[in-house]
């Protein structure tokens, strides 16, 4: 037997054999660059989501868990007791179960928090200003029902403010927020598929005879079903990693701009680390790949075996 | 062996129904079986190879191919049983982005023999259709007659219980037609089953065996 040559053998056995010719029905142009594009904007619509939930998280722990105590003439005499009804109404609430600080503000601090409606030197107008008692609670959920009556019994007037209502409603929007990137994700997750299925019945339509040979001579719906899928998978996953790199300059500035919004000091921004960006994003950068080449197989899959159907 | 039973095939939907382009159809080819397929243009020769190749099922009657009654078999069944079957296309049907090699390892590589065992096999079956130094080239690189000679080789390689020829010798010169005759002959020999459909009525009288005549969709003789 002759024995062929060296180019020949390499000739035989082309690494990956593409016995479709899906290289060419499936291109490695505008799918990839489809995926990617979906990919970016599922990295935004998930950095949204846990953007809102970050807020909706810091709202509900900080003014969530903290009440505003206003005690009129603090520096009179308390009711049946000795000092002052200010130092009467701290003592009563560090007293009280489920209260973890309680601090009356000072006169600078109050004058501080008036300074954006009353200007500065608020201590000249010799307003009759009540005290201030800030007050933190153990726990965002702990109920403090009986507390009012007990602080108008130490000293009368005295108003206690829960953040509770705007919280709840701050809470609401953070959740919309986050609605809207998930269906943003769903959205976007469809639309992937769709974009593959569709390069799918392209390729199909291109490869139909190769298909129908093949077919022939006895592949079956899995065999074929593979071939598409293992093309469109590398397709979508590497469309989803440019995406995926795409997407994190910008979210690294997005978590810069957001910054004073999530609890981090300023001087974490301007150092532009990699550190603004929460770690489950850090933790979701890497999966956007993963996940659009599980949409590329699944989708792939599915398609074939649809359009496979038509054959005996 | 191969049984129709009053088979008959019409294409298209129900509904939109076209006339049966077969007929009423009742013959047996035993097991190791030649079996020329003849008739005019038309007369149903391509379809009746295409339900024997798993290409269609019959819209009515029993057809059996090698043991499995096709019209009730699962359609995972067929994919085990076309691996069974050899086509010798009139059209060659190379994949034609494939060397000559890999259009006939294909049916080995689908059949799932691993890559080390295919290769004997393949260099054996381009030896004995003489294209051993044309493994590389792709169809299009290939005269007629070559391509011809990868399709068979492509046939047979799985050593097929059933080999199906339509019209293979139309692109082949006389030399070459003759020899093929001769593959199709040892192939029978060595107990395949063969049914080759041709209109080369020379070739059907230097090589005596029993026909199938087909007219107008129905059998009229066999």
């Amino acid at each position: 037997m002759a024995r062929p040559s060296r180019r020949r053998r390499a000739l035989l056995r082309p690494a990956g054999f593409d016995e479709l010719g899906l290289r060419r029905a499936l291109s490695d142009r505008m799918l990839p660059f489809l995926v990617a594009a979906m990919a970016f904007l599922a990295a935004l619509a998930f950095a949204g989501a846990v953007g809102a939930a970050s807020l909706a998280h810091h709202w509900r722990e900080g003014a969530g868990a903290s009440l505003t105590v206003q005690v009129p003439h603090g520096e009179a005499p308390a009711t049946g007791q000795a000092g002052t009804r200010l130092a009467a109404v701290v003592a009563l609430l560090r007293g009280t179960p489920g209260i973890r600080e309680a601090r009356a503000l000072t006169d600078d601090e109050l004058a501080e928090l008036l300074r954006p409606w009353l200007g500065s030197g608020v201590e000249r107008l010799s307003l009759p200003l009540p005290a201030v008692v800030q007050v933190r609670l153990a726990d965002a959920s702990t109920e403090l029902g009986g507390l009012a009556p007990r602080l108008e019994a130490a000293a009368p007037g005295t108003l206690v403010e829960s953040h509770g209502v705007w919280i709840g409603r701050l809470t609401a929007l953070a959740r919309s927020l986050q609605a809207c990137a998930g269906v943003a994700l769903v959205v976007v997750a469809a639309v992937a598929s769709a974009v593959i299925a569709v390069a799918t019945r392209a390729g199909l339509a291109a490869r139909r005879e190769a298909i129908e040979i093949v077919h022939g001579l006895g592949a079956t719906d899995s065999y074929i079903a593979a071939r598409f899928a293992s093309r469109a998978t590398l397709l979508a996953g590497a469309g989803g990693l440019v995406g995926a790199v795409a997407a994190l300059p910008v979210l690294l500035e997005l978590a810069s701009l957001a910054t004073p919004f999530a609890g981090l000091q300023p001087d974490d921004a301007t150092q532009g680390g990699l550190g603004v960006l929460p770690p489950v994003l850090w933790l979701a950068l890497p999966g956007l790949p993963l996940a659009a080449a599980a949409i590329g197989f699944l989708t792939a899959q599915g398609t074939v075996r649809r359009w496979l159907r038509r054959l005996p | 062996m191969v049984r129709f039973e009053s088979v008959g095939l019409r294409y298209g939907q129900a509904a939109q129904a076209e006339p049966e382009v077969l007929q009423d159809l009742s013959f047996v080819i035993p097991e190791g079986g030649f079996r020329w397929l003849l008739g005019p243009s038309g007369a149903g020769k391509t379809s009746l190879l295409r339900l024997m190749y798993l290409a269609v099922r019959p819209t009515r009657g029993r057809l059996s191919i090698l043991g499995a009654d096709i019209e009730r078999a699962e359609r995972r069944a067929l994919p085990g049983l076309r691996r069974r079957i050899g086509v010798v296309f009139q059209d060659f049907r190379l994949l034609s982005h494939l060397s000559a090699y890999d259009n006939v390892a294909l049916p080995l590589r689908l059949a799932g023999r691993p890559e080390g065992q295919i290769r004997a096999d393949v260099m054996e079956m381009l030896r004995w259709v003489g294209l051993l130094d044309k493994l590389a080239a792709r169809p299009a690189q290939l005269s007629g007659g070559e391509q011809q000679r990868v399709a068979i080789a492509r046939a047979v390689i799985c050593r097929p219980r059933l080999l199906l020829a339509d019209e293979p010798t139309g692109n082949l010169d006389e030399v070459q037609a003759e020899r093929l005759m001769q593959l199709l002959k040892e192939m029978n020999r060595i107990g395949t089953t063969v049914v080759v459909a041709t209109h080369n009525d020379a070739m059907v009288a230097r090589h005596v065996a029993r026909s199938l005549r087909l007219d107008h969709g129905r059998l009229v003789s066999a």
